[in-house]
C-alpha cells in the first residue's frame, strides 16, 4: 500500500493580525507551522501503514522553507518527502495548487502506484477546502470528505470503509481504492515521534521537484493559472452580547415565559 | 531496538552545548545534540548582551551572518534610589566597529543559528527531546535516556549542558550536591518593549543601529541582591530584573512585582514610555559561583556552562564562559579520541585548561563576593542613597560656599554611616572585589 498525504505550511493563526488599512494579513515574521489538519492525515496514514503495512510518501508545495515541515513528517515516521518547489508555482490558488499537487501525484502513481490520498480537510489560514476535492476531482479519484475514523482496508476488494462526520452525526460510507480522503481532527491523537525516526529525520534529504519534473501545462500554474480574485478580508464583526432575562430566581415561572415569547417568533422553538 | 551508537552526545543546546558540538563535529566526531525546546534557543534566556571575543573563539567573524540586534558602544551603570539615579557609563567608538566588543541578541534568534551552524559542521541536532537519565556501565558513563520510544543512545563521551536546572549533574550524575542553596541562585524577569528604531536612537542618543546598555543597582531590587538593566534592540528594549532567590522568598516579593516598580521608575519610564510589551521571559541565574561549581569531569562525561555554574554576575557574564567551556571540552574529548581512552583522568585535562583560563580564575577571583553581598544586602540600598545624598549637594546651587558644603555632605553620608563603617564597607569590598 502507497499512501500520500498531502501538506501545508500556515502562519501560526495565533499571531497573525490583519493589517486594518490594507485588509490583507500580516505574515511577516509569523512563524509557519504545519495546517493542524494535515498531520492528522499525516497521522492517519501512519496508523495504517502500522496495520496493513506499506509506504507513505508527504508532499507540499512551497518555498525551501516549508522543508521544515517536510522533516517533521518524516520526524513522525512518513517514509519519504517531496517539496514542490518553483518560482513559477509561487501565487497559486486552490485550483493551480491541485493541479500541481494532483500532477505530482500522477508522477507518483505511474512509477509506484498509489492507494490512497490523504489530506485534511481544509487549511487553517485560506478555510476553502477546495484543494482535497480539487485533486480527486482532477484525477478522477473518488473522495471521501471529512472522514473521522476509519473502519477497513481491504487490501483484496480494494475497499475503504470510513465515518464520515456529517451535521449531528456521523454516516457510514464506502468506495473503491485508489481514492482520497480528507480527515477531521477526530480521526486519531497523535503520536510521539520515536527517536530512531527523529534521527532519521535530522539526516533525511528531502526530493525537491520543480515544474520541469513534472508534466504539467505551463499556463496553469501559480498566479498565471490562479483565477481567483480576492476582493476583501476582514475580521467578522464582534457579535453584540446576549439578553439576560431577569428574576429567574425569584419568579422562574415568568422568567421563562418571558424567553418563550422572545423565542416563538425566532422560530427557534415550535409554536406548539 | 537500539539506537546506532555516536562518538559523544550533547545534553541541551544552550551556547555552551552548542560551543562543544560545534568544536567535536568540526573535529570530525559523530555529535548529536538532545534539546528540549522547539529548537535550540527556544527555551534559553538571557538578559541579552552577547561578547564577541569569547563567541569568535568558537564561531570565527560570527558577526558577519549571525542574527544580532546592535553593536554595544555604550555601558552605563546606574545607581538607584526611589527618584534618583547617579550614573556613570563608558561609550567609544571604537566599540561600533570591527572587531566590535559586545552586540545585543535574542537568544530564541542567535542559539538557533548556533544550532545551524552545528548541523552544517555534521552534528545531529536532535529538539522537543528531554534526556531524563543517564546510563553508567561499570562506573562508566555511556549514554542517556531520553523520554522518546527506542529512545536510549549511546556514546563513548556525553557532555552535560543542561542548563542553571542541572538535575542530571545532581541526581543522576551526583557530581554536584542535590538541592542548590537559594542564595545560589537568582531569578530574573524580563520584557522585550517593542519601539521604532528611530526613537530607541533618540532616547539613547545612538548613531544609526549602535547600541547602548544600562546596569541598575539599588531601587531596582528593593535592597535585595540584585541587578536590573536596560538593553536596546533593532527595534525593542529588553528591560529586566533579577535578584537572589532566598531574598525574593524571605521578602516575599514577586520578581514581576520589582519589573513594575522598575518600569514606573521616573528615569526609566520615558525610556520605555509608548512601548509595546512583546515577550516576558524569566530564568533561574546560577549565582553560586565558584564554591558552587560541580565537578567538572568524571568516567565519559563532562560539564559546561550553568550546569556547572559558570556565572560571574558582577561582570554579567555568563554566555562567554559557557562558549569558552563548551570549547575547551569540546577540544579535550577530540583529544581523547586520539588517545582512545574516555577516562577521567582523561579527562581531568578539562578542568586543568580551564584552571588557566578566565573561566576559572574569574570565578575564583569572585568567589566570596556573593556570600559577601547576600549577608550585606544593605549595600545595595545604602550606597545608592549615600550617592544621591551627595550628588544632591553637590549639584544643587545655592549660594552655600564650596567648603560648607563639603562639610554638609560629609556630614549628611556619616549620618548614614560612621568613617569607620564607610572605611570597612570599602575595605572589604576591595577584598572580594579587588
Amino acid at each position: 500500500m502507497h499512501y500520500v498525504v498531502c501538506m501545508k505550511q500556515v502562519p501560526d493563526t495565533t499571531e497573525v493580525k490583519i493589517d486594518p488599512e490594507t485588509n490583507t494579513l500580516v505574515r511577516e515574521g509569523v512563524p509557519a507551522i504545519i495546517n493542524p489538519y494535515d498531520i492528522h492525515a499525516l497521522e492517519a496514514a501512519l496508523q495504517l501503514k502500522d496495520k496493513y503495512g506499506g509506504k507513505v510518501t508527504v508532499i507540499t508545495m512551497g518555498p525551501s522553507m516549508a522543508l521544515e515541515a517536510l522533516k517533521k513528517a518524516i520526524g513522525y515516521g512518513a517514509d519519504e518527502a517531496i517539496l514542490l518547489s518553483d518560482r513559477a508555482f509561487a501565487g497559486a490558488d486552490t485550483l493551480a495548487t491541485s493541479y500541481v499537487l494532483a500532477k505530482t501525484i500522477e508522477k507518483l502513481q505511474k512509477e509506484e502506484g498509489v492507494d490512497l490520498v490523504l489530506c485534511g480537510k481544509q487549511a487553517i489560514d485560506g478555510d476553502t477546502a477546495q484543494v482535497g476535492p480539487g485533486i480527486a476531482a482532477r484525477m478522477n479519484l473518488p473522495q471521501l470528505t471529512y472522514v473521522m475514523e476509519i473502519v477497513e482496508l481491504d487490501q483484496e476488494k480494494r475497499t475503504i470503509k470510513v465515518y464520515r462526520k456529517v451535521q449531528n452525526g456521523k454516516e457510514l460510507a464506502q468506495t473503491k481504492l485508489p481514492a482520497l480522503l480528507t480527515v477531521v481532527k477526530d480521526i486519531n491523537e497523535l503520536r510521539y515521534a520515536s527517536l530512531d525516526n527523529l534521527i532519521r529525520a535530522a539526516r533525511y534529504q528531502c526530493a525537491i521537484l520543480d515544474k520541469n519534473k513534472l508534466e504539467v501545462d505551463e499556463s496553469k500554474l501559480g498566479l498565471k493559472g490562479s483565477p481567483t480574485m480576492v476582493r476583501n478580508i476582514f475580521a467578522p464583526p464582534e457579535r453584540g452580547g446576549g439578553e439576560i432575562i431577569p428574576g429567574g430566581e425569584e419568579n422562574p415561572e415568568e422568567a421563562v415565559k418571558t424567553l418563550v415569547e422572545k423565542l416563538v417568533p425566532l422560530e427557534v422553538i415550535p409554536n406548539a | 531496538m537500539v539506537q546506532e551508537k555516536f562518538d559523544v552526545i550533547v545534553v541541551g543546546a544552550g551556547p555552551a552545548g552548542l560551543a562543544a558540538a560545534y568544536t567535536m563535529a568540526k573535529g570530525g566526531l559523530k555529535v548529536i545534540v538532545f534539546e528540549r525546546g522547539e529548537h535550540p534557543g527556544s527555551k534559553n534566556v538571557m538578559g541579552g548582551v552577547l561578547y564577541r571575543q569569547a563567541t569568535e573563539e568558537v564561531f570565527p567573524e560570527f558577526w558577519k551572518e549571525a542574527p544580532l540586534e546592535r553593536p554595544v558602544v555604550e555601558s552605563n551603570y546606574w545607581l538607584m534610589t526611589k527618584d534618583s539615579v547617579t550614573k556613570y557609563g563608558y561609550r567609544t567608538e571604537e566599540f561600533a566597529g570591527e572587531p566590535y566588543n559586545a552586540f545585543t541578541v535574542f537568544r530564541s534568534k542567535f542559539d538557533r543559528w548556533m544550532g545551524r551552524k552545528v548541523e552544517e559542521a555534521g552534528a545531529l541536532v536532535i529538539c522537543e527531546t528531554v534526556v531524563e537519565d543517564i546510563i553508567k556501565e561499570d562506573g562508566k558513563v555511556v549514554g542517556v535516556k531520553t523520554g522518546r520510544a527506542n529512545g536510549d543512545v549511546y556514546a563513548d563521551v556525553v557532555v552535560i549542558a543542561e542548563g542553571v536546572n542541572s538535575i542530571l549533574t545532581q541526581e543522576a550524575l551526583g557530581m554536584q550536591k542535590k538541592y542548590l542553596a537559594w542564595d545560589y541562585l537568582a531569578v530574573a524577569v524580563k520584557e522585550v518593549i517593542a519601539l521604532p528604531k528611530g526613537k530607541i536612537e533618540d532616547r539613547f542618543g545612538l548613531e544609526d543601529g549602535q547600541g547602548a546598555t544600562i546596569e541598575m543597582i539599588g531601587e531596582a531590587t528593593q535592597g535585595m541582591v540584585g541587578t536590573a538593566f536596560i538593553y536596546t534592540n533593532r527595534e525593542s528594549i529588553s528591560i529586566g530584573v533579577g535578584a537572589l532567590m532566598s531574598h525574593l522568598i524571605n521578602n516575599k516579593v514577586n520578581p514581576n512585582e520589582l519589573l513594575e516598580n522598575l518600569k514606573a521608575h521616573p528615569a526609566v519610564k520615558p525610556l520605555i514610555a509608548g512601548g509595546e510589551i512583546k515577550e516576558y521571559l524569566g530564568h533561574m541565574i546560577p549565582e553560586g559561583g565558584y564554591k558552587a561549581m560541580p565537578k567538572l569531569y568524571g568516567n565519559g562525561v563532562l560539564i559546561v556552562g550553568d550546569a556547572a555554574q559558570m556565572v560571574n554576575g558582577i561582570h554579567r557574564e555568563g554566555s562567554n564562559l559557557a562558549l569558552i567551556s563548551g570549547k575547551i571540552a569540546g577540544e579535550v574529548v577530540i583529544k581523547a579520541f586520539e588517545k582512545g581512552d574516555f577516562g577521567s583522568v582523561t579527562l581531568a585535562e578539562y578542568q586543568a585548561r580551564l584552571n588557566d583560563t578566565f573561566v576559572i580564575k574569574d570565578l575564583q577571583k569572585y568567589q566570596h563576593s556573593s556570600g559577601y553581598f547576600e549577608e550585606h544586602p544593605e549595600l545595595f540600598k545604602l550606597y545608592p542613597h549615600l550617592a544621591s545624598i551627595a550628588n544632591k549637594e553637590f549639584f544643587t546651587v545655592d549660594s552655600i560656599p564650596k567648603k560648607e558644603k563639603q562639610r554638609i555632605i560629609m556630614r549628611k553620608v556619616f549620618e548614614k554611616r560612621s568613617m569607620r563603617h564607610l572605611a570597612k564597607d570599602l575595605y572589604k569590598l576591595w577584598r572580594v572585589l579587588g
